[in-house]
């Protein structure tokens, strides 16, 4: 199939919700055995750190949070600027679905950091940074999430949450160079894709499980809401209706897709 | 078309003096609360003041900014203009340079007065006054962005402080920093430069992103 048809395809919510069962159930079976192996390897069988004894374990939390929130806030801007320009609804969909996972993967990226900072800086807060971009990524998260509750036609929510996804996008990294310029406590980035790590094999090998784990469960997550979202908005057309067993379970079916997006509206 | 609508945006300024004076009244207001809250004089020589001027700044222009589109939303002349004028992006790029100067260029130019109030040195006096000058045009630019989405909204301001504000940050930082620099004689080009590049860059893309706002605000209605 040529990329150009795939592309088409995408704009079917139909098309989509078919083709999401199977990478839902591959995505759910990589999250299961990553973060179980990565999770179970880096917080009982990893080195101690040589300074930070066992305190430094909780990156094995912290860092997949970190990275994962970041990514999806990414993948909310790329959404949507497809929603703006080729006015793709499942983009709308996709953003909705990321948002709460993003959101609340950013809460525990500050909190399980905060945790972090007490036995190795000293303190639950410092104006570090990299702290502070990060909370300034759950405000721009909270702003989203503020904009989208207060809009109720979909099709408005969609074009809005769009365009200010698109624009926090293009802001965070002028906002990330401003403050890191502006103050730097924190270690640099765990992982880059030039360098090597700075951490023995051991330590970082169970890290990168974990990150690939927690990717594995976001997309578990985000792909599940969005079926969800769909089946919700989709719940008239003839293909629901069919799934569900014929015109006599029109009435079990909001309640199907509303127990899976956990929204009732 | 530029020359009607020039006027229009001198009369709106010139006949309703609360879009000038409403900001100013503001700014001075909380310089003086911080003055009796927190005595400023010489504190870290002046490098509080800095600080505390930055953030009104940016508060005063979010109560500004809130009110950018509220009038010609309100009585429909906004949805004219989007649907009359061959190039709306000119109605929206006057409205927001009419708003920059009822706010950063008043401010800019009060801004020795309020740094003498601050206890900012007066070597930091002229810098701070740059700053300001090429600092602020990127938070009107920016903060209409929002502004143009929560029109619609009643009451719109804390959502729009919620949208925006994270997005002013670099601002802040620059602007603050180019004023410490000079405290310290340090060079100040640099943060001057990136301040003037936020705004520059602003100019580009925020009346285009602002228009787009504007079109789903009125479709709201």
């Amino acid at each position: 199939m040529g990329l150009r048809e795939y592309w088409h395809k995408l704009g079917s919510p139909r098309w989509f919700y078919q083709i999401a069962g199977g990478w839902i159930t591959g995505f759910g079976i990589g999250a299961v055995l990553l973060l179980g192996i990565g999770l179970i390897w880096g917080l009982a069988f990893a080195p101690p750190d040589y300074q930070q004894g066992h305190s430094f374990r909780i990156m094995y939390v912290h860092v997949p949070a970190a990275m994962v929130a970041q990514s999806l806030y990414l993948g909310m801007g790329v959404a949507g600027f497809v929603g703006l320009v080729w006015r793709m609804k499942l983009a709308d969909v996709a953003i909705g679905a990321a948002l709460p996972l993003g959101m609340a993967l950013t809460a525990v990226a500050l909190f399980t950091g905060s945790l972090w900072g007490k036995p190795t800086w000293g303190s639950w807060w410092e104006w570090d940074g990299r702290t502070v971009s990060t909370t300034l990524l759950l405000f721009l998260y909270i702003g989203i999430y503020a904009l989208r509750e207060a809009l109720s036609q979909t099709d408005l929510r969609a074009r809005a949450s769009a365009l200010i996804c698109l624009v926090g996008t293009i802001n965070i990294p002028i906002i990330k160079y401003s403050v890191n310029w502006w103050q730097t406590l924190h270690q640099p980035a765990s992982f880059t894709l030039t360098e090597k790590p700075a951490m023995p094999a051991e330590m970082w090998l169970p890290l990168l499980v974990t990150v690939l784990g927690l990717y594995c469960f976001a997309g578990h997550n985000v792909m599940t809401r969005m079926r969800g979202e769909i089946l919700l908005r989709e719940s008239r057309s003839n293909w629901v209706i069919g799934l569900f067993g014929g015109p006599d379970a029109t009435e079990a079916k909001p309640a199907t897709a509303q127990a899976l997006t956990g929204r009732n509206r | 078309m530029l020359k009607a609508l020039l006027q229009r945006e001198a009369l709106v300024v010139f006949r309703s003096k609360e879009g000038v004076l409403n900001p100013l009244a503001f700014l001075f207001l909380s310089v003086l609360v911080f003055g009796i809250a927190a005595p400023l004089n010489d504190r870290n020589g002046g490098e509080y003041g800095v600080g505390v001027l930055w953030v009104l700044v940016l508060l005063t222009n979010l109560l500004s900014l809130d009110a950018l589109f509220r009038r010609d939303y309100d009585s429909g002349v906004l949805e004219q203009a989007l649907l009359n004028a061959q190039t709306p992006w000119l109605f929206v790029m006057l409205r927001i340079l009419s708003q920059w100067v009822c706010t950063g260029l008043i401010m800019t130019l009060t801004s020795p007065l309020l740094g003498i109030l601050l206890g900012i040195p007066t070597n930091g006096l002229p810098v701070l006054g740059m700053a300001l000058m090429v600092g602020t045009p990127a938070i009107s630019l920016l903060g209409a962005i929002g502004a143009g989405l929560t029109v619609g909204f009643g009451r719109g301001g804390v959502l729009l402080a919620l949208l925006v504000l994270p997005l002013f940050i670099p601002v802040l930082i620059f602007g603050v920093g180019a004023v410490k620099n000079v405290l310290d004689d340090a060079n100040y080009w640099g943060q001057i430069y990136i301040l003037a590049a936020l705004s520059l860059a602003g100019l580009i893309s925020a009346p285009f992103a602002t228009l787009a706002s504007l079109k789903i605000s009125v479709a709201m209605r």
